[in-house]
């Protein structure tokens, strides 16, 4: 918390080959933004098993990203296809369980595209940060 | 009653009485059980009582088999006594291995589920809406009842579990084999689910009838299409748990023409039996364009009921987020 105001906790899944490059020169490029996403560099969108997606929620994230290469740049041909299909049925499910659909999102990020991480980053934060903490917490399926 | 021979216990929790019937349904061979062990506590079937049981030494029961989920204090309050009563506690069946069925009440909560229950269901007739209350004087006498949860536990969640009998109910000869390796101390490592480490698919008949790729354009539930009885269900567009589930259930569902609803739970490699399946599933759809994947989504009536129908309390999640139940 900064002057008391609530600061999100969002976990950041990129891929190897763009949005993880996009970050990297968002950050040489000294371009300023939020810095609430913890990333975690994977080598594809498609490697995010959804599996990540909830325990990243259960162990405190108030908001889950996965950024990817664009459409069709995908280094792997498909992945980032496949990361795409995942992310519309697990958004559907997520919001059964409670949790809204603006907390997960995915955003497509090339090497170039520093600015647009930035954006990314401030905007999700915002979003966040009006919605509120998640408060689901890592004792959900403890004993009460 | 012989003291040599060891002593078993069978306790039912938040289940509906299947479990206990697979133990009936040993037919003959449940013989062969009863004249190697004394069946010291069997509420459904015999008239020993809870005083009975507090009345036996910590740990003289050699194995209990509990099934059901944990709903109730009552509940945890006898999963606990047995635990101390026994050298072995087995999870017997889906409910008390994963959550099962009364596991999917993790969707709602306490207040929920009794409104619904005890006030708007078309059937109910209650104008001064009563409900079960933990404590209720009545002629100057107090009346208890058990605390009911707002979430549904399965057992390894309020006791130490030492093995696990999957299935909703288990087949005969996984118990079978369970017994006769507690009886000849021929047993897995501790934590162990009693049935082979591998996924249904690897021993379906119906394997062989699946393409090299396996795709999917259209979700159809089992009501909407003529099941061909020999083809994959996913080659058909319907939905089967085969992929994300463990096998040993001698595929009674598959052979009666219908999908695998996942009650064996995951493999042992597997965290989330749900997020795996909707993994897999969101793979096979076969389309890179955004409307044809809405499409599919949305005939996808309902993803969590679906993946998770055995297993929710064991999942991540565990549960819908309280905050979100209105």
């Amino acid at each position: 918390m900064s002057n008391g105001q609530f600061e999100p906790r969002l976990v950041g899944f990129l891929c190897n080959w763009c949005s993880y490059t996009g970050a990297d020169l968002a950050g040489t490029a000294r371009m300023i933004y939020a810095p609430n996403v913890r990333i975690i560099r994977v080598m594809c969108s498609g490697r995010v098993d959804p599996q990540f997606v909830l325990k990243a929620f259960k162990e405190g994230a108030d908001g889950v990203l996965i950024s990817g290469c664009h459409p069709g740049d995908c280094h792997y041909q498909e992945g980032n296809y496949k990361a795409l299909r995942r992310y519309k049925l697990l958004s559907k499910m997520l919001e059964q369980f409670g949790i809204e659909k603006e907390r997960f999102r995915l955003e497509w990020v090339s090497a170039a595209e520093g600015i647009k991480f930035q954006a990314v980053c401030n905007e999700f934060t915002e979003q966040i940060r009006k919605l509120g903490p998640l408060n689901i917490g890592p004792n959900g399926g403890k004993h009460e | 009653m012989s003291s040599a021979k060891p002593k078993v216990a069978f306790y039912w929790c938040a289940s509906c009485g299947g479990c206990e019937e697979s133990i009936v349904d040993l037919a003959e061979d449940i013989l062969k059980v009863v004249a190697a062990v004394d069946i010291v506590f069997w509420p459904v079937a015999l008239d020993f009582k809870k005083k009975d049981v507090e009345a036996m030494a910590d740990g003289s029961i050699a194995v209990s088999f509990i099934n059901g989920a944990v709903r109730l204090s009552e509940q945890e309050e006898m999963a606990k006594l047995l635990r101390r009563k026994s050298q072995l506690v087995v999870a017997h069946g889906s409910c008390s291995h994963l959550g099962g069925i009364p596991g999917l009440g993790n969707f709602w909560n306490k207040e929920t589920i009794f409104r619904r229950a005890y006030e708007t269901t078309p059937s109910t007739d209650n104008p001064k809406k009563v409900v079960p209350l933990e404590k209720t004087v009545v002629d100057g006498k107090e009346l208890t009842l058990p605390r009911f949860y707002d979430t549904v536990y399965a057992l390894d969640q309020v006791i130490d579990v030492d093995y696990y009998l999957p299935g909703c109910a288990p087949p005969r000869d996984l118990i079978l084999n369970a017994v006769s390796a507690i009886l000849e101390g021929k047993l897995p490592p501790k934590g162990a689910v009693l049935s082979p480490n591998k996924s249904l698919c690897d021993d379906c008949d119906r394997n062989e009838s699946k393409p090299d790729k396996l795709t999917i354009k259209e979700i159809k539930r089992p009501w909407e299409v003529m099941l061909d009885p020999e083809k994959c269900f996913l080659a058909q567009g319907v939905i089967c748990m085969g992929p994300a589930t463990r096998t040993g259930c001698g595929e009674r569902c598959i052979e009666a023409n219908m999908p695998c609803r996942g009650c064996f739970g995951p493999t042992d490699q597997v965290y989330d039996q749900g997020a795996k399946f909707l993994s897999a599933l969101a793979s096979i759809m076969e389309t890179k364009d955004e409307k044809e994947m809405d499409k599919i989504v949305q005939s996808i009536v309902d993803p969590a009921g679906t993946f998770y129908r055995f297993s929710l309390p064991t999942s991540i999640l565990a549960r819908k987020r309280m905050e979100a139940i209105k």
